[in-house]
């Protein structure tokens, strides 16, 4: 038998332990559930024991509430039955009567020559390995790609001890500049930005600059930059932006616009009764993440409008993010960077002379088996579709590799 | 390091602290292959939250397990292919 | 002479390519791009049937030509020659194989029947305590998106042309019509799998529909297409849904699991609980299958007939069909093409063709 709560959280990040922090404090039935061994997500990523004041704080309001925390449980499908939803997971199949989905994002990774060596990662990638341990003191390092997610991984890097030799932003100076009246209005995200340069050395920091190989036999030794300098290092972290996880919202068929789950003031999407929060409906950063999160944890509990603090909370989500992504906008150099034998997708080993133009995802996963592999695309989809335009590939279930055993009905299990 | 466990790499016993993540431990030895590609390629984490499937490893007899996504336990044995 | 083909699956290509050998100006056209349609959703298993003589005659011609041309497909064909194991559960069925063993071995395909040792020696995660299986040698295992486009891309080889978005909206003898204007042609062949009718009103194709689900690489989890006895019983049994148990090894060392069967029309969504039905068959049989991982699921739509034959032939002047092929258009995609060719060109072809003829009476249709 299914257990039913009223409301089950999809992924606990900033946005969904908000969310469910909100549930139950309004006294309902809520489950957590994340597919790490530990809550917090990609930012509030930490040690046991070391977490940082802001994560502590949330975390102790999670610890002190009735929310069942359900770890290590991926869910790989979402659907409706008999009125309710049900979640399924390798070893559980949850019920609740509205289910909040705030599954963050994924980082958009561009193929480049080098890329697919051991120690080069994703600029995310090596700050969660960094904060689970990975010991970097004294180690050259170089971060790259794009977007306001470098300032604060070569942050991450360069406390940690490591020589952040590079950060390599690929948008023109110019173009940042234009993202500072916007930074401006929110003191307090300047006041980190220009924490984060101070933490590895303002000249670090290059715009116009990127990565455009990585170099090494069974490993990486060092890369070259755009303006052919060669930098060693140990470790590299590159990525382009973020890529909302939207695969369950498309599961259960919630309707995007590019790219993004569609949903009104009080967090719901188009289905009614499951509500999302965070990167799935907009790439909004931490704060605004707690926001949704509330909003989605209090709309999903009452059917009445949301209260005042909790519209208050949504603080300055309301200054819409787009103009700062607007300013990492691609340039057309970093999509080809991928020469003809570059892998680009990894699973598959499919390189980038494989590929016509004119086909889409899904041609292009059925002629060449890219995306076939137990990424799910995940990876080479966003970035065959930043580079070709071939567009997004259909979800099925499992949206996460599962076992054949999770795939019986209940009443079927041995 | 205050607590550690020891797991064995390809036969290789290593210490890891132990609140990390398979995918730590072996770096922190000097393991950065952990799976041999389809094409014969080396290859080692690189999402670090269990979304590209890079990290796969065989861990006690379970093959494709995700590295990044596994906590260390003493005795744990990992098998790289290497 | 012209000729036009409505459908690039692995039927039309395969059609395509043979009307070109023959010299024919061919144009492929397509809705979507090659090889979109239940093509794109097959197992490839190239398979043959003892269903009747007819069903026999198709897909052993078919299966000889795939073999004879086995050395040409290149890599991402994934062409191998597993061969098929027919597991059975019991005696009954143990009899079963032997008769079909007979049946085989009298026409020329080498067969032989195992017992419950030697199953077990060949297939060691199968459960303990079957029967015994049927071993056909020969049968072979493709990757049906690729053949069909290495169909196409011969044809084109040959000076065909193949256009893809292209949606045909009416054929007549001499002329189809595509955005409201028509194409001349002197030939026109229907070969748009379950989107047939729609072309040529009354053919009696119902898309049947099909889940498959597909492991991540375990090279030499098994090493045959293993397929149970009792699937001819529940694959044309008349139920609204059927499920059987057949598990193929893939080039990649991927487990692919079918199979299920149900009239729903073209509703693509993944019904989980026949999905759920046709694992727990699977795992019956490959326990050790429960703990592999799943990387996807997916549905295509077999186009269904009365008689589970395929239409191949003449319906109007100059008007043919190629369609029809139910769960077996793979293997016969090759034998429908020389057939199809055959009838075009007014040689004799090499396998009666008047078991498939559009013009054939039907039987009344087998579900409600
Ligand atoms: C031999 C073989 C091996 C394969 N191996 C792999 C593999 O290793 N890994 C892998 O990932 N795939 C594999 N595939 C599957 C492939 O990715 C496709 O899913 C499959 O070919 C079906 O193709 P499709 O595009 O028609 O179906 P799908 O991609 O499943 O869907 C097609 C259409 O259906 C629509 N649709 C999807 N879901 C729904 C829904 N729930 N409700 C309504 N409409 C929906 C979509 O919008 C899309 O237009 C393999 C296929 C074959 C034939
Ligand atoms: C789950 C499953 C498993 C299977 N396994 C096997 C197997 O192991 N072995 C085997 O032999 N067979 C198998 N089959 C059967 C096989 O897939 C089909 O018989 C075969 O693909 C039919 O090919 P086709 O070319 O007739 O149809 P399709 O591949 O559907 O091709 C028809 C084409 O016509 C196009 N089209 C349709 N209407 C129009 C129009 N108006 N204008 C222009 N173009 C149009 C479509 O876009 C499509 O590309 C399986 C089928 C399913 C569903
Ligand atoms: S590093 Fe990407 S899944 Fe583990």
């Amino acid at each position: 038998m299914a257990e039913v709560f009223d409301v089950a959280v999809v992924g606990a990040g900033p946005a969904g332990v908000a969310a469910a922090c909100r549930v139950a404090e309004r006294g309902a039935r809520v489950a957590l559930v994340d597919e790490g061994f530990r809550p917090g997500g990609q930012i509030y990523r930490h040690r046991e024991g070391r977490a940082p004041a802001a994560i502590g704080e949330w975390m102790a309001r999670l610890a002190r509430l009735k929310v069942d925390v359900i770890h290590r449980t991926a869910v790989h499908d979402a659907l409706r039955l008999d009125g309710k939803f049900q979640l399924r997971a390798e070893s559980v199949h949850l019920e609740a009567r509205k289910i909040v989905l705030a599954t963050g994002a994924r980082e958009l990774l561009l193929p480049f020559p080098g890329w697919t060596l051991p120690n080069v990662f994703s600029a995310g990638g090596l700050q969660a390995l960094v904060k689970s341990g990975l010991e970097v003191a004294g180690k050259p390092v170089v971060i790259g790609g794009s977007g306001p997610l470098l300032l604060p991984v070569a942050a991450t890097l360069a406390k940690a001890g490591a020589k952040v030799e590079l950060v390599c932003e690929q948008a023109r100076r110019a173009s940042l500049a234009r993202a500072l009246p916007w930074l401006a209005r929110s003191p307090r995200k300047l006041a980190e930005a220009l924490s984060y340069q101070a933490a590895f050395g303002p000249s670090r920091y290059r715009t116009s600059t990127w990565i455009s190989e990585a170099i090494g036999t069974d490993r990486l030794e060092a890369v070259v930059t755009n303006s052919a300098r060669r930098v060693s290092c140990d470790f590299a972290g590159v990525s382009f932006g973020l890529v909302p996880n939207v695969e369950l919202a498309v599961l259960l068929g919630c309707e995007l616009r590019d790219g993004f789950v569609v949903v009104d003031r009080r967090q719901q999407s188009t289905v009614p009764g499951v509500f999302v929060a965070g990167e799935p409906c907009g790439i909004a950063g931490v704060d605004g993440a707690l926001g949704q999160g509330l909003v989605a944890g209090d709309a999903a509990c009452r059917d009445v409008t949301v209260t005042a603090d909790v519209e208050a909370a949504r603080g300055w989500y309301e200054y819409k993010p787009p103009p700062l992504l607007r300013s990492f906008a691609l340039r057309h150099e970093v999509l080809e960077l991928a020469r003809a034998d570059t892998v680009v997708c990894r699973c598959e080993d499919v390189r980038l002379s494989r590929f016509d133009p004119e086909w889409s995802a899904r041609e292009a996963k059925l002629a060449t088996r890219a995306s076939m592999g137990p990424c799910q695309g995940r990876i080479c989809g966003p970035a065959l579709d930043a580079i070709l335009g071939y567009g997004a590939d259909c979800v099925r279930c499992p949206a996460k590799p599962a076992t054949f055993e999770s795939l019986l009905i209940p009443e079927d299990r041995k | 390091m205050a607590d550690s466990v020891t797991i064995r790499v390809d036969g290789r016993e290593i210490r890891a602290g132990s609140d990390t993540t398979v995918a730590v431990a072996l770096i922190n030895a000097g393991v950065w292959t952990f799976r041999t590609s389809v094409t014969g390629e080396p290859r080692g984490p690189v999402c670090g939250m269990g979304v590209c499937f890079e990290c796969r490893v065989a861990i006690d007899g379970v093959e494709h397990v995700r590295a990044c996504m596994e906590p260390v336990r003493d005795g744990m044995e990992i098998d790289t292919g290497g | 002479m012209d000729a036009i083909v409505v459908g690039a699956g692995i039927v039309g290509a395969a059609v395509g390519e043979a009307l070109a050998a023959d010299g024919l100006a061919v144009t492929v056209l397509d809705a979507e791009f090659p090889g979109a349609g239940t093509t794109s959703a097959a197992m490839g298993h190239v398979v043959v049937m003892d269903d009747s003589e007819a069903q026999f005659a198709l897909t052993g011609y078919s299966r000889r030509l795939w073999s004879e041309r086995a050395a040409e497909l290149p890599p991402d064909v994934e062409d191998e020659c597993p061969g098929t194991l027919w597991v059975a559960s019991d005696e009954e069925e143990l009899e079963h194989a032997v008769r079909r063993s007979h049946f085989y071995r009298e026409r020329g395909v080498e067969a032989e029947v195992l017992d419950s040792a030697a199953l077990e020696k060949a297939e060691p995660n199968l459960r303990r305590g079957l029967a015994g299986a049927l071993l056909v040698h020969g049968d072979r295992v493709i990757y049906p998106p690729n053949a069909a486009r290495r169909l196409l891309s011969n044809a084109v080889v040959r000076g065909a042309l193949a256009e893809r978005r292209v949606r045909v909206e009416a054929i007549e003898p001499g002329r189809v019509r595509v955005n409201g204007s028509w194409r001349e042609t002197a030939i026109v062949v229907n070969a748009a799998g379950v989107g047939a009718p729609e072309l040529t009103p009354g053919l009696a194709i119902e898309p049947r529909k099909g889940h498959l689900v597909i492991s991540d690489r375990y090279p030499g989890f098994c090493r045959h297409q293993l397929v149970e006895l009792g699937y001819l019983k529940s694959a044309h049994s008349a139920g609204a849904e059927s499920v059987a148990f057949n598990l193929q090894p893939r080039a990649t060392g991927q487990v692919l699991v079918g199979s299920s069967r149900e009239f729903v029309g073209l509703d693509r969504s993944t019904n989980r609980r026949l999905v759920g039905r046709m694992v727990r068959r699977a795992v019956d049989f490959v326990p050790a299958l429960a703990a592999l991982s799943v990387l996807r699921t997916w549905v295509g739509f077999r186009p269904s007939t009365p008689d589970n034959l395929p239409f191949i032939g003449e319906v109007d002047e100059g008007v043919f069909v190629a369609a029809g092929h139910e769960g077996l258009g793979i293997t016969t995609a090759l034998g429908t093409a020389r057939l199809l060719a055959d009838l075009v060109a007014g040689r004799v072809p090499e396998i009666d063709p008047s078991p498939y003829s559009p013009l054939r009476p039907m039987p009344e249709a087998q579900h409600g």
